[in-house]
């Protein structure tokens, strides 16, 4: 098993895989979706290559997308769910 | 091909002025076609921020400008939720002891057309706008104001229109105006007493001599991840010193989308008719709105665009009797400010056209003011 | 704003850039490689950098390792201000590259189609899940659904597979003439037949239907099930992903950007990969989906020419032929059916970013006016899925590109270096 690290989601401390990328580790710590859409439905991760947008979270203070951002140790990520 | 239909008014071009007084007439029970080359609201309707905004730059200005917004005020009920027409009001931002003093006098005008404004502290301001940058001298805030979706503004316009009868024809262009008829792309031709045009920036294309310049202006959209705002924030020095000559401009003039996201504007440039984004003019739109929202350093931009204003000499709309051509009416030349003024306009226009009492003065929007350019042209 | 200079810029990190990046180097140029990924493979050598196990990803990275070729990753280009000028956003702001002549290699997308409940999380793009499992999305003992078109609906069950899914079906729209005829035109493509081989290997015991698609999905807040209809028959399968793609669509936004000409949705290039602006480059599925053997040949061609030794290709000139032959078999067998139209309803969401409906889309004459009343395709994605969507739906083109070509934060516009700050009038 690769080591884990600990990152900051939604305000939780979580232990994640340290060798993937946010998007991954979000759904590893068990958070389905990354983002609300207008009315309201859940949305998550779609195209895995910086396309659709859909998991776009806050990473350190600013809008990135999860399915491009390697995760780091002490990374603090909000949802917009 | 020449088939030949004929109606009452013939209205060239379906912006959001066309689409106004296709409206108006149908309802006055005309027989009304209004032809769009391209797709209703598109053009400068399409660019524009849709800020429903009264001006006090002169006196007919503010006459239209007030009468329009109470327009828009009143059709509001039954716009379509989609038309996102909201009463934000506007805030207008004093930098200095000159501008509060500024913000006074458009307090003092603005009263004399029955528009109520509340002057703002600094302190004031800063609790309106906690995100606004410290140290500005106060402000002005005129909660009548609004805004709105402009492209849906008036493809609803077009089709209120078309419930009363009204044929509305996209995709074909308007050539040519010969006697009494125009002369569509596809080679047929309409009959009209009536010949209504409201084509913006392309007006000189079928009336040569028309005095219209084309005046880009470039915005940009932000995410909605953007600092909040809760009114249209527009610098108090936007008219007077930012966009009053002729030359390169840029102001702060922000306004928060129901979705959350900002609006940026907004520039100034007459000369550069293409319609690409200069990067060297996105660069100033977007230092003047940080020097005023400094939140805006971690935003995101999603989209920038150009528009082009239709602009004359003056600065006020042609909207009247064309006077070198009989059964020629022009509804153009609104520049930075056509979606507030299209319904003034339509009533103005269907006053005019249908004798009856006038809703305010037409005369210093009377195209035969350019009279002596026009027959110079003709 | 931080700025580098560069001889020949090659923009994407996928088959096709590092082929263009390398060759570059070897033919004599400087060359600069970026990509928004955080390191190169482009789609299909995802996560191979670190650990290769392919054996043409080992041979190119490492080669890539070896040569003084520049790499920044983790930046996506955002704006083209002045010819020969890009800027890119990134984790640490933005990055201004001057260059003489740039290589374009950024590859292609899924074409997404909507129908019921595909804005659902669990549901994914074919390839989408898989590149997504290849950086860590869990998948072990998941059951996940197949489904789509194209050859990269095996590629994406293959390796869904040996990370531990397992797959409950693979959907193919296409039906087994079409296949059939598909397979056998492999015949003049024979390593072709080797990787295909390869791949049915890893897929023994997983069913595959051909003639059959995904209609709904189904779930509260995550996908539980699909609906596959297949002629008259319709099952419903329980599963806790599904991976559905139409195929690929080559990405020209940033072609369009710097004004080249397109040709039936791809960039047009000469012998030499070269478009129809000068000094710029395309090499790869944004030339025409063709797979890895032609982005690869494309990229040692484009690389050669752009740092002007083109004669230095003349054995990848061959081989060109070759892929070419390949790419246009693949865009006659794999066509999509007419029933895809009407999978989605009129409340479906057709543009996910500005949540616009199938059925107010519909009611629209053009991509233009759907973008004004509407609002579809004027979110982040920037009409990247429902452009594709538009087009095969409603036979609607692209709008045009504009500036940020994506979503960026707004000192990517802030161009000065001090000396050329502009003055605010007073
Ligand atoms: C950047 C920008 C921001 C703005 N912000 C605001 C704002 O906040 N508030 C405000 O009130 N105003 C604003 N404006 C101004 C406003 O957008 C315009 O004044 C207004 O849209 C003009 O409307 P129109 O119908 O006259 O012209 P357009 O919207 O330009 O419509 C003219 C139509 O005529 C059609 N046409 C042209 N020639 C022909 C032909 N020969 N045959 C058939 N059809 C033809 C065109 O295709 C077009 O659809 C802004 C403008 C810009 C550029
Ligand atoms: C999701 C997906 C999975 C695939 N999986 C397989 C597979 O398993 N087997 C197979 O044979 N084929 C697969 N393919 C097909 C694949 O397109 C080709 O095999 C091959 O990867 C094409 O190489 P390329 O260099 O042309 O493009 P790509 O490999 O797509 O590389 C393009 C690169 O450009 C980058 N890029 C794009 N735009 C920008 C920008 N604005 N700024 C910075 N960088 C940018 C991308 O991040 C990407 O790394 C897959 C395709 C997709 C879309
Ligand atoms: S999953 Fe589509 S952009 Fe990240």
């Amino acid at each position: 098993m690769p080591p884990e690290i600990s990152v900051r989601i939604d305000g939780e401390d979580v232990r994640v895989r340290g060798d993937c990328s946010v998007a991954a580790a979000l759904r590893q710590a068990g958070y389905a979706a990354t983002r609300l859409a207008h009315d309201g439905s859940r949305r998550a991760a779609c195209c895995g290559m910086g396309i659709c947008f859909e998991c776009r979270v806050q990473i350190d203070g600013r809008e990135r997308l999860a399915c491009l951002t390697p995760v780091a140790a002490g990374m603090e990520i909000w949802r917009d769910a | 091909m020449s088939t030949v239909a004929s109606v009452d008014v013939l209205i060239v071009g379906g912006g959001i002025v066309g689409c106004a007084i296709a409206e108006r007439l149908a309802r006055a029970g005309l027989s009304v076609c209004l032809v769009e080359r391209d797709v209703l609201g598109g053009a400068a309707t399409a660019a524009s921020m849709g800020h429903l905004v009264v001006l006090d730059d002169d006196a007919a200005e503010l006459a239209l400008s007030a009468y329009s917004c109470a327009r828009w005020q009143a059709l509001a009920p039954s716009l379509p939720a989609t038309a996102e027409y909201r009463r934000n009001g506007t805030l207008w931002i004093a930098r200095n002891v000159e501008e509060m003093a500024e913000a006074q006098r458009k307090q003092w005008r603005l009263a004399q057309a029955g528009i109520d404004s509340e002057l703002l502290t600094a302190a004031a301001l800063a609790e309106q706008e906690p995100a606004l940058a410290a140290g500005l001298a106060g402000g002005l805030r005129v909660a009548s104001d609004g805004m709105l979706y402009p492209p849906v503004a008036a493809a609803w316009l077009a089709r209120q229109a078309a419930a009363q009868g009204a044929q509305i024809r996209c995709g074909v262009g308007v050539r040519n105006l010969v006697e009494g008829a125009v002369l569509l792309d596809d080679g047929s031709e309409l009959r009209a007493p009536h010949i209504i045009v409201a084509n913006g920036c392309a007006a000189p294309e079928l009336l040569y001599g028309a005095p219209i310049r084309k005046r880009k202006g470039h915005l940009l959209i932000t995410t909605r991840s953007a600092p909040r705002v809760r009114h249209q924030l527009v610098e108090l020095g936007y008219m007077q010193s930012a966009h009053g000559g002729d030359g390169e401009s840029v102001a702060f003039n922000v306004q928060p989308r129901p979705s959350g996201q900002l609006l940026l504007g907004s520039t100034r440039q007459f000369d550069d008719v293409s319609s690409t984004v200069t990067p060297r003019l996105i660069q100033r739109l977007i230092l003047r709105a940080q020097e005023f929202l400094p939140g805006l350093a971690t935003a995101t931009a999603l989209r920038a665009w150009t528009g082009f204003r239709p602009t004359t000499p003056d600065h006020r709309p042609l909207i009247g009797p064309w006077p070198a051509r009989a059964g020629v009416w022009l509804a153009c030349g609104h520049e930075g400010l056509g979606v507030t003024t299209a319904l003034g306009t339509a009533d103005l226009l269907a006053a005019q056209l249908l004798g009856l009492e006038l809703p305010f003065d037409a005369r210093p929007f009377a195209p035969a003011r350019f009279a002596a350019q026009v027959s110079h042209a003709a | 704003m931080r700025e580098l200079r560069s001889e020949v810029l090659v923009l994407g990190a996928g088959p096709a850039g590092i082929a263009a990046a390398v060759s570059a180097e070897r033919a004599g140029a400087r060359a600069l490689l970026v990509d928004m990924q955080a390191e190169p493979g482009g789609q299909i050598w995802r996560g191979q950098w670190n650990k290769a196990t392919d054996s043409t990803a080992r041979r190119w990275l490492s080669a890539l390792r070896a040569s003084p070729v520049e790499g920044r990753y983790g930046l996506r280009l955002v704006d083209v201000p002045a010819p020969g000028e890009f800027v890119f956003d990134g984790a640490d702001g933005p990055l201004r590259v001057h260059c003489e002549r740039a290589v374009i290699a950024a590859g292609a997308r899924e074409r997404l189609l909507p129908f019921p409940g595909w804005t659902l999380p669990g549901v994914f793009g074919a390839g989408g899940l898989q590149v997504l499992a290849k950086n860590g999305w869990p998948v072990a003992g998941k059951r996940i659904v197949v489904a789509g078109s194209g050859p990269l609906l095996l590629a994406a069950a293959a390796s869904l597979r040996s990370l531990g899914a397992q797959i409950v079906l693979i959907a193919e729209q296409s039906g087994w003439r079409d296949l059939a005829a598909f397979g056998s035109g492999l015949l003049g493509t024979p390593h072709k037949v080797v990787q295909a081989a390869g791949l049915w290997r890893k897929l023994i015991g997983v069913p595959y239907r051909t003639g059959s698609w995904v209609t709904q999905a189904l779930g509260d807040n995550e996908v539980r099930s699909v609906i596959v209809r297949r002629g008259r028959q319709i099952v419903q399968l329980d599963c806790d992903a599904l991976a559905v793609g139409y195929g690929l669509v080559p990405n020209t936004e940033i072609a369009r950007a710097l004004g080249c000409e397109l040709r039936d949705g791809a960039v047009w290039v000469d012998m030499h990969q070269h478009t129809s602006v000068p000094g710029v480059y395309c090499a790869g599925e944004g030339t025409g989906i063709g797979g890895i053997d032609q982005a690869l040949v494309q990229g040692e061609i484009a690389g050669c020419a752009a740092a002007g030794r083109a004669e230095l290709a003349a054995t990848a000139q061959r081989r060109r032929r070759g892929s070419e032959r390949f790419a246009a078999h693949l865009r006659r067998h794999f066509g999509l059916r007419a029933e895809l139209r009407s999978l989605a309803q009129d409340d479906t969401v057709l543009c996910r970013c500005e949540n616009v409906a199938f059925g107010a889309a519909k009611a629209c004459s053009s991509m233009r006016d759907a973008r004004l009343q509407t609002r579809l395709g004027m979110g982040h994605c920037q009409a990247r899925v429902c452009g594709a969507a538009c087009e095969f739906l409603f036979g609607w083109g692209a709008a045009t590109p504009r500036p940020p070509l994506a979503p960026a934060g707004l000192s990517c516009f802030n161009l000065s270096t001090s000396a050329e700050n502009p003055q605010e009038p007073t």
